[in-house]
């Protein structure tokens, strides 16, 4: 992983960089480092609470943004089992932008669907920033059928910046597609979880979003705009994102607040991109237990459940 | 998901106006000089290049519904603040000025009507009230919209006007899409007949929601329509955009759109396709 950190992060770097050269002095040395080993991790480990549990809301995009930020890609070498990738719409082609596939989660079987920005300046235009077209969406809801058909929970990872906005995705009916996934997934009769890994752009999110089960990593956020496309409409300037951000209320605490996803997972110290393989085990875990709650539920319950989860979501008065 | 009055200005079509005061109008886009009353006689439509000009929801209502027979439901239903937004203005500050200009307290009228003798729910979005933006209340309206006609055994229809989701009230914005389409999802089951009109312009937020599922889809001619606003697709593509893109004729053209019919026909066109798709054969 490449040395990238965010402005605020420089201090956690620099302390952690202290830690690995006490750690290298101490293999070659005969005196016991230990105690000041121990005391300097210690320190690590509280500056990094300090300055997490300190994040303003745009510092926190900034972390769902982080380029050593675990992407689906990496959950599904380190969280799905035997996972077989399935590709296309059967219509147009492939999306790259979005990973499908069956593989195990533990004891259960599903249907996988995961957006993947990519990783690297190459990876990242092979997956088009993680940003679909309306075939992407058309392979998810051709995946989720199949997941219906073969009596398959299916797990969907969110991570998008975004519908892709050109011009082939107009014509071939973005909208249309986003809305008739929607449209769709409220009538599977198969269990749905939902878990938000990273950024939950606006449509480009609910267009594979509608679930039983919203889950949402800490240092995530969702939003009905990228705080960036909120400035340059409400401030008229992108510059402001941090503002548009703030006003949004688009992280994970705020959406628990609004009563609009589950539950929050948290991350290990310092953010998912610390320690990659904790904060993918907990989303192992998590989504295992919800499956398990889910698998017995008769369908017709499970989507009246589901429909009626949306059905209260909104505030309005009434007199 | 943005609005359409702060991304089009320039590209494609014009920005939509209301419709000012006095006598002598001139059309946005052919600059023609227009007597009122022939305007209002043309249901707002320019006699001299056919652009049909912005018309607010009571002005709809009258063109598609039969004679005193609309029973407005829900008018009561009022934003709140749920996120304590503030930007130039506060959020509520926002929606009263909407309130004062449009006499409405929300930017869709909906209630029941009749539409050549056949009883329908019927939802109108209004693009005056803060661009006809999609927010809690609009979305309970389409939510309470579509359950009436599951109750009463009626078809919905619902005539589009809107630039996308209100930022304002965030998430809880963007589930309104949600919302919408999974109660649109139970009155598929149930077999009833859901039509949409889309207007100009029907974008973002809406047109990713309800807009597009109708069982058959009406446009208006030349709207703009479509999913991203122009302005971020050139900004994205760095490229020109082709004539006529994401208006009407274009979705038609690649299947999205079942038919274009001027403002005169609209409801001859509805009639026609509930006698085929509602009425016992
Ligand atoms: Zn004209």
């Amino acid at each position: 992983m490449g040395e990238y950190f965010l402005a605020f992060e420089k201090p956690l770097y620099e302390l952690r960089q202290k830690v690995q050269e006490l750690r290298e002095q101490q293999a070659l040395s005969a005196l016991d480092l230990s105690r000041e080993l121990n005391s300097l991790e210690e320190k690590l480990k509280n500056m990094q609470r300090k300055v997490y549990s300190n994040l303003s809301r745009w510092e926190r995009v900034q972390v769902a943004r982080h380029p050593n930020r675990p992407t689906s890609l990496e959950y599904i070498k380190n969280m799905v089992e035997n996972f077989v990738e399935l590709s296309g719409d059967r219509n147009f082609r492939d999306d790259k932008a979005v990973i499908t596939g069956l593989g195990m989660i533990g004891t259960h079987k599903v249907a996988f669907i995961g957006q993947e920005k990519g990783k690297g300046t190459n990876d990242k235009i092979f997956r088009n920033f993680g940003m679909m077209h309306p075939e992407g969406y058309r392979k998810a809801l051709r995946v989720m059928h199949l997941a219906q058909k073969f009596g398959l929970p299916i797990v969907i990872l969110i991570d998008t910046p975004g519908a892709y906005p050109g011009i082939g995705a107009e014509e071939r009916g973005q909208a249309e597609a986003i809305a008739r996934n929607q449209f769709e997934m409220a009538q599977l009769k198969t269990p749905i979880v939902i878990v938000i890994i990273g950024e939950g752009a606006s449509g480009g999110a609910l267009g594979i979003g509608l679930g039983d089960v919203i889950l949402m990593l800490e240092n995530s956020w969702y939003s009905v705009i990228s705080p960036e496309g909120c400035a340059a409409i409400l401030w008229r300037d992108r510059g402001e994102a941090p503002k548009a951000a703030q006003a949004l209320r688009l992280c994970a605490t705020d959406l628990m607040e609004l009563k609009m996803i589950d539950r929050i997972l948290p991350e290990p110290p310092g953010g998912a991109h610390w320690d990659p393989i904790t904060a993918i085990n907990t989303v192992k875990i998590e989504i295992s237990n919800e499956l398990d709650k889910l698998k017995n539920i008769p369908y017709p319950q499970l989507i009246q459940a589901r429909i009626n989860k949306y059905r209260v979501m909104g505030a309005w008065e009434e007199n | 998901m943005a609005w359409f009055n702060k991304i089009a200005k320039g590209i494609q079509q014009q920005k939509p106006k209301e419709i000012p005061d006095g006598l002598w109008l001139k059309c946005e886009s052919c600059q023609e000089i227009i007597y009122r009353k022939e305007l209002e006689k043309k249901l707002w439509v320019c006699p001299n290049c056919g652009f049909h000009i912005k018309i607010d929801a009571s002005r709809y209502l009258q063109i598609l519904s039969d004679e005193n027979s609309f029973q407005e439901k829900d008018a009561l239903l009022r934003s709140t603040d749920p996120l304590n937004f503030s930007d130039s203005k506060s959020y509520p500050e926002r929606v009263k000025e909407a309130v004062k200009k449009t006499g409405l307290n929300s930017a869709l009228l909906s209630g029941t009507c009749t539409i050549s003798g056949i009883r329908v729910s019927l939802a109108i979005m209004d693009f005056r009230f803060i661009g006809g933006s999609m927010g809690s209340v609009v979305g309970e309206k389409v939510a309470r919209a579509i359950e009436r006609a599951i109750e009463l055994k009626i078809p919905l229809l619902i005539v589009c006007a809107s630039g996308g989701a209100r930022m304002q009230e965030g998430i809880l914005s963007l589930m309104q899409m949600a919302k919408t389409s999974a109660l649109l999802s139970i009155l598929s089951e149930k077999k009833l007949p859901y039509l949409t009109i889309l207007t100009n312009p029907t974008t973002a937020g809406v047109m990713a929601s309800y807009a597009s599922l109708g069982d058959v889809i009406i446009a208006e001619p030349k709207a703009l329509l479509g999913f991203a606003g122009p302005r971020v697709i050139k900004q994205t593509i760095g490229k020109e955009l082709p004539e006529n893109f994401q208006t009407s004729e274009f979705f038609r053209e690649h299947g999205f759109i079942d038919i274009i019919a001027e403002r005169k026909n609209l409801k001859v066109v509805v009639s026609q396709l509930l006698k085929y798709l509602y009425l016992p054969k």
